[in-house]
C-alpha cells in the first residue's frame, strides 16, 4: 500500500511541478509582452541588442546557408534524376530554403549562439543580485533587461533569414552551375518562376516567432537561474535546448497554418 | 492617500512577517520597527533570513504572511506604480556591491538619477562624480569598469550607487563582509557619515559586531525568524539574553547550536 500511494506521489509531484513551471513561464511572457508593447522603450539597449542579434549573428547564419544551399543542389539533384526530374532543382531548392530551412537553421544556429548568451548575462546579473539591484534603483527589468531582447529578436531575425535566403539560393546556384552543369541563366529563370511571395513570407514570419522564442528562453531560463556557476550553467543549456525543442515545435504548426492556405 | 500622513508612525514596520521557501521556514513572525532617521542593525548568523528581510520589504520577495508598512503605507503586494513610488524612497548597498559589469562606473552611480529620475546625462554625470569624490574616489574611477575595481573600491561605488539619488531610507546588506578591518571601518565610517548627511533612516545587517557598534542606533538579533532582542547599541552587552551573549562574543558554546556534525 505504501509502495501504491508513493508511486503516486511520486506523479503527483511531478506534475504539480510541471504545472508550476508551465504556469511561471506564462507569466513570464506575459510580462515580458506587455512590456514590450508599453513605452518608455530603452532605444539605446534595444540598438545594442539588434547589433549582437543580427550584425554579429551573421557570419555563422550566412556559412550555414550557403552549405545547406549547396548540399540541398546536390541531394536534390540525385534525388530528382531518378525520374528524370533534375530541372526542379532550382525551384525546389529555393523553395526548401525560403520555407523551411532558412529560418530554422538560422534559428538554430541564433539559438546556440545568442539564447545561450542571453541566458548566461542574465543569470549572471540574477545571481549577483544586479536585478535585484536594478529594481531598487526604480528600474522595471523586464523593461530593461527582457524587453530589449525580445523586441531584437523577433525584428532582428527575419532580417538574418532574408540574408540567409539570399545566400542559400546562391550556394544552390554555384553548385548547379559548377557541378550539376546547369545553364546559369535557366537556373536563375527557374528559381524565380515558381516562386511565391508566400513561401518567402511564411519564412519570415517563421523567423520572427523563432527570434522571439530563442530570446525568450534565454531570458526566462537566465532570470529563474538560482545557486552561482552551477546554476547558470545549467541555465544556458536549458535556454539552448529548450529554444531549440521550441523552434521545431512551432515550425510545425506555423507550416500547418499556412499549409492550409 | 498621503504617505506622511502619520509623522509618529515608524518609518518602515514589520509585522509577524513570514517567509518559507520550500519546507524550510526562514522568517517566522518577525516584528521589527525602524523610526524615521534611526540606524537599526540586524545581526544574526549566516543563513537567518537578514537578507530575506530587506529583500522582503523591498518588495523583491513576498512574504508568506505578515504586514510590511513603509510611512504608514502597506507595501506586501503593490505593484506598478505605486511600487515604483514607494521604491522611489529606498536605496540599498548590495552585499556582493552588484554593480552593473556592462556599465562603466559613473553610470553605475548615475544609473537611479537617469533611468528613475530623467536627469540628463551630463548632468548625472557631474552628480555621480561628487558622490564618487564623498566616498574618497577621484574622477578617474569613474571612467574604469566594475571588473577593474577591488572589493573595497566595488563597496564605495555600490555606497556611492545607494546614496547617489538622496533617498529617505539606506539598507546596507553586509556592508564589510568580505573586506579587511580597516577597510572595513572606511566603509563602516562612509556609512555614518552618509546617512547622518542625508538625514536617512538606515537599515543594516551585518555579523561584525565591530561593524555593528559603529553604524548602530539600535541592535535587534533575529534568530530563528524573529526578533529575539533589540536594544540600544549601548545595551548590547548587557542585554541579558543568552543568544545575544553568545553571538557578540563569538563562542561555540551556548544555546544556538551550529549544525555541525561532530565526529
Amino acid at each position: 500500500m505504501t509502495l501504491v500511494t508513493r508511486f503516486l506521489a511520486t506523479i503527483g509531484r511531478f506534475f504539480i511541478a510541471a504545472l508550476e513551471t508551465l504556469g511561471r513561464i506564462a507569466i513570464f511572457t506575459v510580462t515580458s509582452v506587455l512590456h514590450c508593447l508599453q513605452p518608455p522603450w530603452f532605444l539605446r539597449l534595444i540598438g545594442r541588442q539588434m547589433l549582437s542579434i543580427g550584425y554579429y549573428s551573421l557570419p555563422v547564419v550566412g556559412l550555414t546557408a550557403l552549405f545547406t544551399g549547396m548540399v540541398l543542389a546536390l541531394q536534390i539533384y540525385s534525388g530528382s534524376s531518378r525520374f528524370n526530374a533534375e530541372g526542379a532543382v532550382a525551384t525546389i531548392v529555393v523553395i526548401g530554403i525560403t520555407r523551411e530551412l532558412g529560418p530554422v537553421l538560422a534559428g538554430l544556429m541564433v539559438a546556440g549562439r545568442v539564447g545561450a548568451a542571453m541566458a548566461a548575462e542574465l543569470g549572471t546579473m540574477q545571481v549577483t543580485e544586479q536585478i535585484d539591484a536594478l529594481s531598487t534603483l526604480s528600474t522595471n527589468p523586464f523593461k530593461y533587461l527582457m524587453a530589449p531582447r525580445l523586441i531584437a529578436g523577433a525584428t532582428m531575425l527575419p532580417l538574418l533569414v532574408l540574408v540567409a535566403d539570399v545566400i542559400g539560393v546562391f550556394g544552390g546556384y554555384l553548385v548547379g552551375i559548377h557541378k550539376l552543369g546547369f545553364n546559369p541563366a535557366t537556373y536563375l529563370n527557374n528559381t524565380v518562376e515558381f516562386l511565391e511571395a508566400l513561401d518567402v513570407i511564411s519564412g519570415l514570419v517563421k523567423a520572427s516567432v523563432f527570434g522571439f522564442l530563442i530570446a525568450l528562453m534565454g531570458c526566462y531560463h537566465g532570470y529563474h537561474s538560482r545557486g552561482g556557476a552551477q546554476g547558470v550553467g545549467a541555465a544556458t543549456t536549458n535556454a539552448v535546448v529548450s529554444a531549440s525543442i521550441l523552434i521545431l515545435a512551432s515550425d510545425y504548426l506555423i507550416t500547418e497554418i499556412f499549409f492550409a492556405k | 492617500m498621503s504617505p506622511d500622513s502619520n509623522p509618529a508612525a515608524p518609518k518602515i514596520k514589520l509585522e509577524n512577517v513570514h517567509k518559507a521557501f520550500g519546507p524550510k521556514p526562514v522568517l517566522a513572525g518577525l516584528d521589527l520597527d525602524i523610526g524615521r532617521g534611526e540606524s537599526v542593525v540586524v545581526i544574526g548568523g549566516s543563513g537567518t533570513g537578514k537578507s530575506v528581510m530587506l529583500k522582503c520589504v523591498l518588495g523583491l520577495l513576498r512574504p508568506d504572511q505578515g504586514d510590511i508598512a513603509v510611512d504608514g503605507e502597506p507595501v506586501v503586494g503593490i505593484g506598478g506604480t505605486d511600487r515604483d513610488r514607494v521604491l522611489k524612497k529606498f536605496g540599498m548597498l548590495f552585499q556582493g556591491a552588484a554593480l552593473f559589469d556592462s556599465l562603466s562606473v559613473w553610470e553605475n552611480v548615475a544609473f537611479g538619477l537617469i533611468q528613475g529620475e530623467g536627469m540628463a546625462r551630463d548632468q548625472a554625470k557631474g552628480v555621480a562624480l561628487e558622490k564618487l569624490a564623498q566616498v574618497g574616489l577621484g574622477p578617474e574611477v569613474g571612467e574604469l569598469d566594475p571588473a577593474e575595481l577591488s572589493g573595497g573600491m566595488k563597496k564605495r561605488v555600490g555606497l556611492a550607487r545607494a546614496i547617489a539619488t538622496e533617498p529617505e531610507i539606506i539598507f546596507f546588506d553586509e556592508p564589510t563582509t568580505g573586506l579587511d578591518p580597516i577597510m572595513g571601518d572606511v566603509i563602516n565610517d562612509l556609512i555614518v557619515e552618509c546617512v547622518r548627511e542625508l538625514g536617512a533612516t538606515a537599515l543594516s545587517t551585518t555579523h561584525d559586531m565591530a561593524s555593528a557598534r559603529k553604524i548602530a542606533d539600535r541592535v535587534a538579533m533575529l534568530y530563528q525568524g524573529r526578533i529575539i532582542w533589540a536594544g540600544p547599541v549601548a545595551e548590547i552587552d548587557e542585554s541579558a539574553n543568552a543568544h545575544v551573549d553568545q553571538f557578540i562574543n563569538g563562542r561555540a558554546e551556548g544555546p544556538i547550536a551550529m549544525e555541525v556534525l561532530k565526529p
